[in-house]
């Protein structure tokens, strides 16, 4: 059981952090324009941040305690290659599709 | 484009995400409660943090018996990006006031993140004003519907069997964000680099192995730009 003063202590100070987080660049520098070499690299983070956060969750995913299945992994891989020749709600359908398609036919074969 | 047609474009860009953000935020609202939160903790939670991934990162380490503060620096640690995502937007919306910068950073999530970015960049023709229209679009959208459906997921609670595979929604989602962000070779240096860089650091304590493999991403990033800009340069 989750006591209840840690509960709110710990919602209080991550929310309280998760906003400073967000303000952070925002809140101090509004209004600036930041160096050029920074700009250059700023343009990169969603295409990097993305894939450090999907990758450990498609190989190790928690719903079978870090071990790795195969019907993810290619559930992974066709949500991805939907995405990039169709687009984001392509992605989301062919991933899942093929995740619920997959478990279908190993569980009934 | 004025600002309140682009206020409902961002509004409609975003929609694709509902699919997502539904089964996300409902399968939060069933994880608290199974993990012994009552609706008002849950509701708060959501509510007060917006930020789902550090969600699930903090209600699991209490769960495990984790100190309070080892589950509030992996949670924080999580939503680092987020600070990368403040950055990238300043050059976009740095200019309103400051109020309306809380407001805005209050909002800052995944999805219309990556929507409001890759319009930008799209779009260099849209003047402050309607970038910032925009981005409110985009959260106005994913917001509501992430406290909705935490809070259906936490009345519903059991409802959802675990044959529905939920848990999957959350790397759907991010692989859904990246594709299009894959526009040029350098981007894709970027996700490469950053895919193998949060394997190789996946043993790093507290989820800062994603922070480390963000930044490798990013610089890879930078620097093949920088690359096929000087190779362009000696051959024209």
């Amino acid at each position: 059981m989750i006591s209840d003063s840690d509960f709110w202590l710990l919602t209080a100070l991550l929310g309280i952090g998760t906003f400073l987080i967000r303000f952070s660049f925002l809140g101090l520098l509004g209004g600036r324009t930041l160096p050029d070499r920074v700009l250059l690299h700023l343009k990169y983070v969603g295409a990097a941040v993305f894939p450090a956060l999907f990758t450990p969750l498609v190989i190790w995913p928690a719903a079978t305690d870090g071990q790795t299945d195969p019907i993810r992994l290619i559930a992974a891989v066709a949500a991805f290659l939907a995405g990039l020749r169709f687009g984001v709600i392509w992605a989301i359908i062919a991933g899942m599709s093929a995740l619920y398609f997959l478990q279908f036919l190993t569980s009934n074969l | 484009m004025t600002p309140r047609s682009a206020f409902w474009r961002g509004y409609r860009d975003c929609a694709p995400f509902i699919l997502i953000v539904v089964p996300y935020s409902m399968l939060f609202g069933v994880v608290a409660r199974e993990a012994g939160l009552d609706l008002l903790q849950t509701m708060s939670m959501t509510v007060i943090v917006i930020a789902g991934a550090s969600q699930f990162t903090a209600v699991a380490l209490l769960q495990d018996q984790a100190p309070v503060f080892i589950a509030l620096l992996a949670a924080l640690a999580v939503n680092l990006r987020m600070a990368m995502y403040s950055a990238a937007l300043v050059p976009h919306v740095g200019h309103t006031r400051l109020g309306v910068r809380a407001l805005m950073a209050y909002l800052m999530v995944d999805q219309a993140f990556a929507v409001a970015v890759r319009t930008y960049e799209e779009r260099p023709d849209m003047t402050p004003a309607i970038k910032v229209a925009y981005y409110f679009g985009c959260m106005a959208l994913i917001c509501p519907f992430w406290y909705g459906c935490t809070f259906l997921g936490a009345v519903l609670g059991q409802a959802i069997p675990p044959a529905f595979s939920l848990d999957f929604a959350v790397p759907v989602c991010f692989i859904a964000l990246t594709a299009p962000l894959l526009r040029s070779a350098s981007h894709i240096v970027a996700a490469f680099v950053a895919a193998l860089a949060s394997v190789a650091f996946a043993w790093v304590p507290w989820s800062l192995g994603l922070i480390i493999a963000a930044g490798f991403g990013i610089l890879a990033g930078g620097q093949a730009e920088l690359y096929l800009r000087r190779k362009a340069g000696a051959a024209g």
